[in-house]
């Protein structure tokens, strides 16, 4: 359906998650801009006894119109399209609803390809940027024998299964075997047991009639573009498209009142995470900007990044602050996490226990300041490893040639170096529970830049009630309103960060400072010192920074850079700490050092212990 | 009045249970409809395909895979078994021929002319689904398993270890508060579902594996001895596949934490009655949480205490437990359920209530923070 942009006012979106089902609305103000005015939301009613997504829907919908003043559902429990006015003269409806959807556990895939560092991986990036969770990835390389790789795919429940391999007019017969591997393990969909497994075969183009004869009647096949149709091109458009097809044929059609609801929407409901993967992309696409985005939940930690237009993401599973608590402390240390703890005399065995307890009952909050200090430090340390993850996967195309000449010959570059840059980042959103609810907003700030160490000149946000899936979908049919919404209603602009990497020296020079704009202030730190420039929402500056030899601040080691720079809930934060941000070895003094950054942050107030 | 957060784990001593026992994948149900099952009757039985074994019959043969038909001595369907002649090559003049013999039994699922695979399917296993619930079957679904149905005393764990198990309950402490530790266990706890107070260490476990206990019941478990028990520290609460000897359900939580007392009551009060048992815990996408399961007997007393409560409801004077630090594990009442949201010591402004722990003591909890104890 084509919606002239135009005629919309009025827009409804819901995202209907596994819980909870959120509402937004969102209208054109009288200077023509589109501003989100509303917000509500209901449980979520997959699940039984009530088995219709639609009844949650009508609920958080309902919760609106009636803060809005606005009747939304007509008496047959629809939502009314387009917007109007009723016989008494008040207003009625929406323009265009849309809607976006990870209830039933999100869409689940598994994947495969020849090689797994290359067509294996491309065909994983298409799946996690349609919004899939990647179950497994198979490969004729992947370092398992035929028949462990058969009956890991009978274990599996997949949505669906994404086929690749091959470059076009390349060898048919590796990737015939995959699939071949994948027939008689005869794949059975999680929802309802009558459907047939879709498979999409985005391989070499030649290989599509010795891949549909290794498949019978139970498996539902489609062909699109391949992935990979050269080495030194990856083409995803095509297998998301069509991923995203499948999902609303098959995994949607199949939860209980999704029919109904795809009828409603005026644009096709997307999986959650590749509605934020739009939006994101949407963003950085019209302002020229390279941003990263960050989801952490109870289980599992999305990440987005956008870089030099290219999209990625990475879902690291068992990465999260509940049901995968206990995961992230066994992964990443204990030692790591107290590292960020400035608090004395906490017992290990009794945070050992109270991080199982946190696994097992994943909906309590901390009540104590010492609880909510230990768990934004085990934050800071599931940031870090799923920002370790995404650096390692976003990556340039692995197995292209390079041509190579004289002026190469010290370049150390090399296929498969990840494309996320630090000091490249503009932009750095934060969303989810830990992030998003944290009393103090210097908290989210430095949970934030203490994971992802942006160098350079960085704007810190978050998405505090989570409405980048809306806008996601909103980008597909209006995209300057998606904008618009993004940057006034969606974002809470924490400030600017400014880092400074290279060869920094503790206690030594790092960079000297000169703000001139809305207020005037200077000053010189000193590597290992952070500081904070208090700056409020809207203030702008230009700071300018002379970083001391070997120290780089965006220009190169050693010259110095002028930026202008943001103000926000927190300000503007100087970062003196070095990358990565390396602590004193001996305990009390590491103690120290992080109780130092933490009131310069105002994270703990004088008196504070 | 208001709704909790947290659902409580249900400790009951008469609800009736329906329990759906179902294959993995279609099979033949053995039991009928209205006919009584013990608790490790089969009910239902499936044979699952045997494993995939790929044999790349052109690289056996040398030749390219377009023709490894031609020199093929089985085709699809038919039954092979270990040592038989899967395909022989022409040789020269009809001499120094060589033959692809089989390394495994199996039958014959697919031959690709493409790729020249031969792909053999070995013998397949039986699936059995046990009742697990003694009681009447209500419901047989075709093909697929059964519905069972009881009266039973339920007793849900917060946290276990180990799948299915069955026996005798056998109390090994005398008090609820009790550590459960290596000089409780018995020779003669062998087959049995031992409950002890307080927290299980790993030597207790270990001793219980040497005699052959069934399962365990303990109030708590350090963090320490469970990694000691399963030789790995669990990062992601979905259990039920470990194999350590026995089955653990634990009903509290971690650390030094003592079982409910009318936890410990109910299962004291059943003492050597037939008992079912399951550690199966899943805490993501559709809550699972280990149980034990004792069906009422003639003599059996209620002990509808908390009864008169609504599911679900936070009301005053309604039992709960503390779930998070810093007053975990303690067990008190509502007290006071104060409308606006109060500050934190984290700084965190949330919903609370007030909690009397009965001795004078009372304290303001986040509603997140307690769990009901639900009958």
């Amino acid at each position: 359906m084509t919606i002239d942009p135009n005629s919309i006012n009025v827009i409804l979106a819901t995202d209907c998650g596994s819980t909870t089902t959120k509402s937004v609305f969102i209208e054109r103000q009288p200077d023509g801009t589109f501003r989100q005015t509303q917000r509500g939301e209901a449980p979520t009613t997959v699940e039984e006894p009530f088995a219709d997504v639609t009844i949650g829907v009508i609920n958080a919908v309902t919760e609106i119109g009636e803060v809005a003043g606005r009747k939304l559902v007509d008496e047959d429990g629809r939502i009314i399209q387009p917007a109007g006015t009723d016989a008494d003269g008040n207003p009625v409806g929406c323009d265009i609803y849309i809607s976006t959807s990870s209830a039933g556990g999100g869409l689940q895939m598994m994947v495969g390809g020849v090689v797994k560092q290359m067509t294996a991986e491309s065909a994983k990036r298409a799946a996690l940027g349609a919004g899939a969770i990647v179950m497994d990835t198979i490969a004729a390389n992947d370092g398992r024998k035929p028949h462990e790789q058969i009956q890991r795919i009978r274990e599996l429940r997949p949505d669906m299964i994404l086929l690749s391999g091959g470059t076009d007019g390349g060898d048919e017969k590796k990737v015939t075997e995959i699939a071949e591997r994948i027939a008689p393990a005869r794949p059975q969909p999680r929802f309802g047991s009558k459907f047939v497994m879709p498979v999409i075969f985005a391989g070499n183009k030649d290989a599509r009639g010795s891949v549909d004869s290794a498949f019978d009647e139970s498996i539902d096949l489609q062909c699109v573009d391949n992935l990979r149709p050269t080495l030194e091109e990856e083409n995803l458009g095509p297998a998301r498209d069509a991923i995203h097809d499948m999902f609303l044929e098959h995994v949607m059609a199949q939860a209980p009142g999704y029919d109904k609801l795809m009828g409603w929407t005026s644009a096709p409901i997307m999986p959650t995470p590749g509605a934020v993967g739009n939006i994101l992309t949407t963003i950085a696409e019209r302002q020229g900007k390279n941003a990263l985005a960050v989801d952490i939940g109870g289980a599992t930690t999305d990440v987005f990044s956008v870089f030099d237009g290219v999209f990625n993401r990475t879902v690291s599973a068992n990465l999260g602050m509940s049901y995968s608590i206990s995961n992230v402390v066994a992964e990443a240390g204990l030692d790591n996490v107290l590292r960020w703890v400035h608090l004395e005399g906490m017992d290990e065995r009794e945070l050992r226990n109270r991080v199982k307890n946190k696994m097992i009952r994943p909906t309590t909050i901390p009540q104590s300041r010492e609880a909510l200090v230990f768990e934004q430090a085990v934050a800071r340390e599931a940031l870090r490893l799923a920002y370790v993850q995404h650096k390692e996967f976003a990556t340039t195309l692995k197995g292209v040639q390079q041509q190579r000449t004289v002026g190469d010959t010290f370049s150390q570059k090399i296929s498969g170096t990840t494309i996320v840059d630090a000091m490249k980042l503009d932009l750095l959103v934060a969303s989810g529970g830990v992030l998003s609810h944290a009393p103090r907003m210097s908290q989210t700030a430095l949970m934030l830049v203490d994971a992802f160490e942006p160098e350079g000149f960085t704007t810190l946000a978050k998405d505090s009630i989570f409405m980048m899936p809306h806008l996601g979908v909103l980008a597909s049919v209006h995209a300057e309103a998606s904008e618009q919404v993004f940057t006034r209603d969606c974002l809470v602009v924490l400030g600017t960060c400014v880092a400074a990497a290279g060869d920094v020296k503790w206690g030594k020079p790092a960079f000297s400072w000169e703000m001139r704009g809305s207020q005037n202030a200077e000053g010189d730190l000193l590597g290992g010192q952070l500081k904070l420039v208090e700056m409020t929402p809207g203030e702008t500056a230009t700071v300018t920074v002379k970083p001391a030899r070997g120290v780089d601040l965006g220009a190169g080691p050693g010259n110095p850079v002028a930026h202008e720079v943001t103000g926000g809930s927190v300000g503007l934060i100087l970062d003196a700490r070095g990358r990565p941000i390396a602590l004193p070895e001996a305990r009390d003094e590491a103690r120290d050092v992080v109780e130092g950054w933490y009131r310069e942050l105002n994270i703990i107030d004088e008196g504070d212990a | 009045m208001g709704q909790a957060y947290t659902p409580g784990l249900k400790v009951t001593t008469d609800t009736l249970l329906k329990q759906r026992r179902v294959l993995p994948l279609r099979g033949e149900v053995m039991v009928q409809a209205n006919t009584t099952v013990g608790a490790q009757d089969v009910v239902a039985r499936a044979e699952l395909p045997g494993d995939i074994m790929p044999i790349n019959m052109a690289n056996r043969l040398s030749v390219p895979p377009g023709d490894v038909r031609s020199l093929l001595q089985v085709e699809k369907g038919m039954q092979i078994n270990k040592g038989d002649v899967l395909a022989e090559t022409k040789g020269i003049f009809g001499l120094m021929k060589s033959k692809v013999l089989s390394d495994n039994s199996g039958v014959v699922e697919s031959i690709s002319d493409t790729t020249g695979q031969l792909i053999l399917r070995g013998p397949s296993t039986p699936v059995e689904v046990l009742a697990y619930l003694p009681g009447k079957v209500v419901e047989v679904l075709d093909g697929e398993g059964v519905v069972i149905e009881n009266q039973v005393a339920l007793i849900q764990g917060i946290f276990g270890i180990g799948g299915e198990a069955f026996g005798p309950i056998c109390m090994a402490t005398s008090s609820h508060e009790e550590a459960l530790e290596p000089s409780h266990i018995t020779d003669n706890m062998r087959g049995a579902i031992v409950v002890g107070g307080a927290r299980v260490s790993h030597a207790a476990v270990q001793r219980a594996i040497e005699v052959g206990v069934a399962g365990i019941v303990a109030g708590g478990v350090d963090d320490a001895d469970l990694k000691a028990m399963l030789g790995y520290d669990l990062g992601v609460a979905i259990t039920g596949s470990e194999r350590i000897g026995l089955t653990v359900v634990i009903t509290e939580g971690f650390g030094e934490i003592a079982m409910s007392e009318r936890t410990f009551r109910i299962l004291q009060s059943r003492e050597g009655r037939q008992a079912s048992v399951n550690g199966a815990t899943q805490i993501r996408a559709g809550v699972m949480r280990p149980e034990i399961v004792i069906p009422v007997g003639a003599n059996d007393t209620a002990d509808d205490a908390d009864s008169q409560w609504e599911a679900g409801q936070l009301a005053i004077g309604r039992p709960l437990r503390v779930i998070r630090d810093p007053w975990f594990g303690r067990i008190g009442t509502v007290s006071s359920l104060p409308a606006e949201p109060a500050v934190l010591d984290s700084g965190s402004r949330t919903r609370v209530l007030e909690v009397d722990f009965g001795n004078g003591e009372k304290a303001i909890v986040p509603r997140a923070n307690v769990e009901l104890i639900e009958a």
